[in-house]
Parts: structure tokens; sequence; C-alpha cells
């Protein structure tokens, strides 16, 4: 089995199923910011259940991080390696005629992407640890959902948002149905799939812009 | 009509290539896109230049030799045909045509237009075929039952003629398409699947030793198919792999 993940089919596989993984973690993360748009309590009870839970922090969280690793760092693995497999460019390649832009452009969408997360980690998540287990602070159940519209206050910082979850969208209208193609689960569902991913690439993203707006306006 | 050809010149394959315009007059709108290219070559000849090398064979449209990057495209703008069957038709009177070879560092240039595809040759030789004894006394093929949905299937994947234009028009010089349709064209009957574990697992260690890039799923390749090989078979090719390893 190992001589499968180092093969090129494997490599693919390996891409897909921490995909799976991350557009799972996406729909549960949409859901919790969304609570925030209807019920402030709601929102900090979930959110201080998340920060809290030895579960969620101390096994879910690092196997998240995991996953983000791992699908940029073979992201571009696999980037370089195909880049070597065309040592001399073509001189006119007109792509557009077969394939979307989207497909061909994941390593620039992805690039934006992790650029927003390390922006998300320096905004949210060293704050956070910082917060909880360095300073030690006790614990208000009822911080978060002020701290969100803090978030928002700012448009340069809701302007980062919106442009980082465009590119979001983007990513997952060719990544969602390019993941199932690689399983290898596309057969007689191919339309099926592409109208749900069409669909989860659009209201993915469309629900943290909505969040960021409602609160930018909203505080 | 009269077109301006920008063409890849490579004197062999240590050589430095280098774009060459040339201008060819009086194309008929019904010619072949080789014919046109039969016309150049004269020009060339007659003029005392090396005339340009491009591979082709039957003219048909079934032998997979003709290749050719013609306007950013793997056989030029139409669907479904290789150079041989692209007609002039598709261009207007007066149009620059840039004409190179297929890309792909497992298809070095040998010269001009002329790549060489042998890699497919290796990739085929890992397990592209099935050990039957055909010394004279092999099971009469009608006393297998196949669907005919399967039949199908296999016939559609044995249609690839290997020409190499999946290869040339994906963007990471992956050749799971062409690989694809020959574990499937195999996977699917009763004959092949015998070998089908040693067979994927070979061919696609093959694949990689040769240095192809990795499938992203753009779908180019099936676009630009000439005989219209389905990602269906890369998809197969995966769950195969994934079955063998297991």
């Amino acid at each position: 089995m190992s001589g499968f993940f180092k093969s090129s089919i494997g490599r693919k596989v390996a891409m897909a199923l921490s995909a799976f993984f991350l557009m799972i973690f996406l729909i549960m993360h949409v859901s919790v910011n969304l609570l925030s748009v209807f019920s402030e309590n709601a929102f900090n009870t979930a959110s201080h259940f998340m920060g809290t839970n030895w579960l969620v922090q101390f096994i879910m969280q690092p196997i998240l991080i995991f996953g983000v690793v791992f699908h940029f760092v073979m992201g571009f693995v696999l980037e370089v390696k195909n880049k070597k497999a065309r040592d001399i460019a073509y001189v006119k390649n007109n792509g557009a005629a077969n394939s979307t832009w989207m497909s061909r452009n994941m390593i620039y969408s992805g690039l934006v992407i992790l650029a927003f997360i390390v922006l998300h980690f320096i905004d949210f998540w060293f704050p956070e640890l910082n917060y909880k287990y360095i300073v030690g602070n006790p614990e208000d159940p009822t911080r978060y959902f002020h701290e969100l519209q803090e978030k928002f206050v700012h448009i340069w910082r809701v302007a980062a948002y919106i442009i980082a979850f465009i590119l979001l969208g983007l990513h997952l209208a060719h990544g969602f149905t390019s993941a199932f193609q690689s399983l290898g689960i596309t057969a007689g569902r191919k339309k099926t799939l592409q109208s749900i991913g069409k669909a989860y690439a659009i209201l993915i993203p469309l629900g943290f812009i909505f969040i960021a707006l409602y609160h930018h306006f909203n505080h | 009509m009269n077109l301006t050809l920008k063409i890849w010149r490579q004197e062999d394959s240590k050589s430095k290539g280098r774009m060459v315009d040339y201008k060819v007059t009086e194309i008929s709108e019904h010619m072949s896109f080789l014919e046109m290219m039969d016309v150049l070559n004269e020009q060339l000849v007659n003029k005392g230049e090396d005339p340009v090398a491009f591979d082709h064979d039957c003219r048909e449209g079934i032998c997979g030799m003709c290749s050719m990057y013609i306007n950013g495209e793997a056989h030029g703008p139409d669907r479904g045909v290789t150079t041989c069957q692209l007609h002039m038709r598709m261009f207007k009177d007066g149009d620059t045509i840039t004409i190179e070879p297929f890309r792909a560092t497992a298809f070095p240039v040998i010269k001009d237009l002329v790549v060489d595809r042998s890699a497919f040759e290796r990739i085929q030789q890992a397990g592209g075929y099935i050990s039957v004894n055909t010394s004279g006394n092999t099971q009469d093929a009608n006393s297998i039952p196949i669907s005919k949905h399967a039949a199908d299937e296999a016939m559609d994947a044995a249609t690839c003629i290997g020409c190499g234009a999946c290869v040339a028009t994906c963007k990471n010089s992956s050749a799971m398409l062409f690989v694809g349709a020959k574990v499937s064209q195999y996977a699917l009957l009763p004959q092949g699947q015998v070998e089908a574990a040693d067979r994927v697992r070979n061919m696609v260690a093959q694949m990689d030793l040769e240095g192809f890039g990795n499938c992203t799923n753009t779908g180019a390749c099936e676009i630009e198919c000439p005989k219209g090989i389905s990602l269906e078979n890369i998809a197969r090719m995966n769950r195969e792999l994934m079955k063998a390893s297991i």
C-alpha cells in the first residue's frame, strides 16, 4: 500500500482524500459561523464548545492542521513534478479551448487561499492559543460573538475575506468534482456531481462572505 | 488561400530549435492540413531548402502517427480528428498558423515536428496485452459471454490510437488518458481480468518512470482526443490500481 501512495495515481488519491476532509470541515465551519447571524447565544455556546472541548482542541484540531498542510505541500510537490514533465513550453497554447480557467489555475487559487489561512492564523488562531494556553486567561463563554464582530469592523479585512472566498469558490468549482474523479467514483454520476459541486462551490464561499458583510454593517 | 506559417524548426534532438516563418500560397480549402504541409515542403525542396519533417502514415485518422500542435491545440482547432483529417477550410485566407511539435519531456523532439513517442510503446510492453496461448488451441471467443455494455465500453477504450494528443494537450503532460484506455480495454473483458492487477500496477509504474506528469482532471485530454476517449477510463484506472494495491 505504501507503494501505491508513491505512484502518480496514489498521490492523486491522497490529494482527493485530504480535499474531502477539508470540504467537510468547511461545511462545519460555515455552519458554526452562520449561527452568529441568527443568535448571539447559540454562536457563543457553539464556539465555547469548539474552543474548550479536549477532543476538538487536541485531536481534531491537529488532524485539521495536518490535513491543511498536507493538501498544500502535496499540491506544490505535484505542481513542481508537473512543470518538469514539459521542459519546453508551447509558443502558442490555447488552454481555454478545452478546459476551464479554474482547472488550469488551481495552484494560484490555492496560493491565495494559503495566504488567507496565514492571515487567519495570525488574526485568530495564534491570539486564541495565546489567550487560552500561554497567558491562561479565565475562560469567558460570552466573548466569542463580540470578538467575531470586531474582526469585521475594518473594511480592508472584509475585502480580504471576499477576495479569498471568491478564490475559494473557484478552487472548489474544479476541486469538488476532481476529488470524486481521482477516487474513480464518477461513473454514471458525472452530471449530478457537477451540479452538487457547483452548488457547493457557490454556497460555502457565499455563506462566509455573507457573514463578513452582515457583521460589518451590523456591529 | 494564402497563409503565413510559423513552424518549429529543429535540426536534431540535440539542437536548439526556433520558430521560422513561411508563406504558402494558393492553398485549397479542400486540402488536408498534411497536404498543405506537402505543398510547403515542395516549395522548400524547389528552393533547395530542408523540408519540414513531420510524422504521417495512413492519412485516414487511424494510425495515430500525425501529431502537430496547431494554433495552440493538439491536431488543430477541429474536434474528433487527427491532423491528417483536419481540413484547410477550418482556416481563413490571410491567417497566421502556429505549428509546433507535441511538447512533453517524455516526448523529446527528434527533428522539427517529429517527436519520439516510444514511451507509449514501453508502457504497452509493461502490461498492455493478455498472455494467451495462440498456438491453435484458443477457445472460441463466442463461448465466453460478455455483456453488450462491457463489450461496447471495452471497444470504445480500444479505439485509442496512441497518438499522444492527450499528453500534448494536458497542462501537466499526463499520459493518464492513454494508459487509462489501455488498462480499461482489458479490465472490462473476462480475458483481460485474469492479469488486471499486475497490468495496472506495471503500466502505471512505467508511466511514472517515463516522466509523464500527474493528472489534475482538467478534462482537456478528453476534448482534444481524436477518438473521443472518455475520462471515465482514467477513473476506471484509478479504481483498478486502488483495487490492485489493497
